[in-house]
């Protein structure tokens, strides 16, 4: 087995320094524009009482579901120990943490009190999906920082597999929690089945992985280290087969809910005649989140690097869209009040609800990305998470004619 | 109106667990009107009928509702906060029209409560659905939860603030069914506007009580719960939709 190097990013770097100070610059006006929000009150947002989750919501949500899928190729590597993974295990758990502390954060300063964020802490409501989410949040940090440490330190590397165990069913459990968040709202005809925990699990997979792949292959160019064809190849045919399985999972969905008579209104609305909801759902989540990257990862295209980057970033923007279309428009849809009768008030009753982005709620949500980039950028510097290298000999003992598997365990 | 089987068990349940916690009381003394610094009691259940045959055009329920707790708007009406608006139904099939007041329909199940992470929104004891202001941390997880649209958020600095009713930037609120006037042994503004003002289309009272006014009417002529389908046993009813 060939054993990986770390190693932290060396050298004077101008350009992590100018990298920092751009991701530095998104993340003030991300604070700047929850201060406003903050100070103003949420009027000054999109936000209304009729759309109660606004932007920060679609970006928070992305980036937790988006942390726990990230965790995935470490899980391959110690759960399904698949050596070919090893060495990428421990920056994905790096984005991992990343990935969740952004996304939190945006969900906390977009509470209308994020003064009290204690009150959340020493307050419980047990039979509140969000309680249970504040549990599995916080654990999940502490899951996957023993996790590292267990990867990163020597003497524990023997824990690592229980210890990836572990952190691969606190995920699953994470995303349903995310998931079910939607799932049991009974009021809304956009949420209430079963489908969504298990369809935010396949989500999560591919959005994780295509952050992965970005910050990958940045990561290695831009330190100068070798990523052979072998773990590129591979990285791209699993994110293929991720997209593809939640365009079933999206089929699954809709096909039950066109089942669902009751369910004939709101399904209409984000197919047929929900305007932008329809058009961030057809072209944005399905055609350049799903289709578009299908086409590049699994043809000739998928050779090309850059092809495979574009590919994963439209995945994420894909995976925005959908968020958007799931939190924005399921709340856009009326509920009805009296089968059979159309109901009006000036509370907006009746009436798809208006939702415009504003600028803050958006900049607030971006600050959460950059932060989530900003952390993975400090941490590779000081701490040896990226692998020297992952040119094709190192990364798979049996690339050339097997030799003897002492030759390749390099010390 | 009949009693389900749900609700009889609920009351039965209700009954005997008063019993078992206070020996000394006893049935009698339940009849009796309770005083302002009587605990809160399971014995209980306040309630509200609205007869919308007789409800029309009128506001005045609205307007009483909004004056008694201070509910000011800043003529934004999408994040101007409403405890109570007048709904008008319009049958799909026939296009006949009709008016209702909808506020919090304080349910026995409340969706809002099963939600709220650190339980800021809690029922009383007489099932009175209410929100702790200090507790709410803003997340708006009970307005996605509730089948009503009943509650508002405080998108914006609140003026005119009453005693009873405290209001705060960045929190949730609803209608309280004027629990300080309850407690005060009065009925509701709403109902006190609408049978003075309006068309007498309300009643207030103890569901649990077989003698008051209100379970006379429900046990005389039938109603309805909105969105019967989600089992929320609401404690307002409606006659007439
Ligand atoms: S009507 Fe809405 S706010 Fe009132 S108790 Fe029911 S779920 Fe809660
Ligand atoms: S907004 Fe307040 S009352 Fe509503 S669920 Fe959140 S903490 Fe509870």
């Amino acid at each position: 087995m060939a054993h990986a190097h770390f190693n932290t990013m060396e050298g004077r770097g101008f350009g992590f320094y100018i990298l920092l100070a751009i991701l530095g610059g998104f993340i003030l006006a991300g604070g700047l524009a929850a201060l406003y929000m903050e100070h103003n009150g949420h009027w000054v947002t999109g936000m209304s009482n009729q759309i109660v989750w606004g932007t920060p919501h679609v970006f928070a949500v992305f980036l937790i579901v988006a942390a726990s899928g990230a965790l995935n190729v470490a899980s391959i590597a110690s759960v399904f120990g698949r050596q070919l993974y090893k060495p990428l295990a421990r920056l994905s758990g790096l984005l991992a943490i990343a990935l969740l502390t952004g996304g939190l954060i945006v969900l906390v300063l977009d509470l209308g009190r994020p003064d009290r964020l204690i009150e959340a802490m020493t307050y419980y409501n047990f039979k509140s999906i969000f309680a249970w989410n504040i549990f599995l949040y916080i654990g999940f940090f502490a899951v996957v920082a023993v996790y590292l440490w267990m990867m990163m330190e020597r003497r524990m590397n023997d824990y690592t597999k229980p210890a990836g165990i572990f952190a691969f069913l606190w995920r699953l459990t994470l995303t349903t929690g995310t998931g079910s968040i939607f799932g049991f709202l009974v009021a809304r005809d956009a949420y209430d089945t079963a489908v969504i925990a298990p369809m935010f699990i396949i989500m999560s997979f591919a959005y994780g992985l295509a952050i992965f792949m970005i910050v990958l292959l940045a990561a290695m160019r831009w330190t100068e280290r070798e990523l052979g064809n072998v773990v590129f190849e591979r990285l791209r045919s699993l994110l293929g087969v991720f997209v593809a399985a939640v365009l079933y999972f999206v089929t699954i969905y809709h096909l039950t809910n066109l089942y669902i008579t009751q369910r004939h209104g709101i399904e209409g609305f984000i197919l047929l005649h929900g305007g932008v909801y329809t058009k961030m759902f057809w072209i944005g989540q399905i055609f350049l989140g799903s289709v578009v990257p299908l086409i590049i990862l699994f043809s000739r295209l998928g050779k090309s690097r850059a092809m495979v980057v574009l590919a994963s970033l439209l995945i994420v923007l894909g995976g925005l869209a959908q968020m958007y279309v799931t939190i924005i428009g399921g709340q856009a849809y009326p509920m009805p009040l009296v089968t059979g009768k159309e109901a009006s008030s000036s509370f907006f009753d009746g009436v798809v609800a208006s939702y415009v982005p504003s600028l803050p709620e958006a900049i607030l949500g971006i600050g959460g990305i950059a932060l989530a980039l900003a952390m993975v950028v400090v941490a590779l510097k000081i701490l040896p998470f990226l692998p020297n290298s992952l040119s094709d000999a190192d990364a798979d003992p049996h690339f050339k004619a097997t030799p003897a598997k002492s030759e390749t365990a390099a010390a | 109106m009949s009693l389900s089987r749900r609700e009889f068990i609920g009351i039965g349940s209700a009954a005997v667990a008063g019993m078992a916690l206070s020996p000394g009381l006893r049935l009698v003394d339940l009849a009796q009107a309770r005083s302002p610094d009587e605990a809160v009691t399971s014995l209980k259940r306040w309630g509200l009928l609205v007869d919308i045959n007789k409800c029309n055009d009128c506001n005045a329920c609205v307007t009483a509702c909004h004056e008694e707790n201070g509910v000011v708007g800043h003529d934004r009406p999408a994040t101007d906060a409403q405890w109570i608006r007048k709904v008008t139904l319009k049958d799909k099939q026939t296009g006949y029209v009709q008016t209702l007041p909808v506020m919090c329909q304080h349910c026995e199940e409340p969706p809002c409560v099963d939600v709220c992470p650190t339980g800021a929104s809690f029922k009383r004891a007489d099932g009175i659905v209410l929100v702790d202001k200090h507790i709410c941390i803003g997340c708006r997880y009970c307005m996605m939860a509730c089948p009503y649209k009943a509650r508002s958020f405080v998108h914006e600095d609140t003026t005119d603030q009453k005693p009873h009713a405290p209001r705060g930037k960045g929190t949730v609120e609803s209608c309280t069914l004027c629990v300080h006037r309850v407690d005060a042994g009065k009925v509701p503004a709403c109902v006190e506007a609408c049978n003075k003002d309006g068309n007498k289309a309300m009643v207030f009272g103890d569901l649990k009580d077989r003698n008051s006014d209100i379970s006379k009417h429900l046990a005389s002529g039938s109603s309805t719960q909105l969105r019967p389908d989600l089992n929320l046993n609401t404690g307002v009813r409606y006659r007439g939709i």
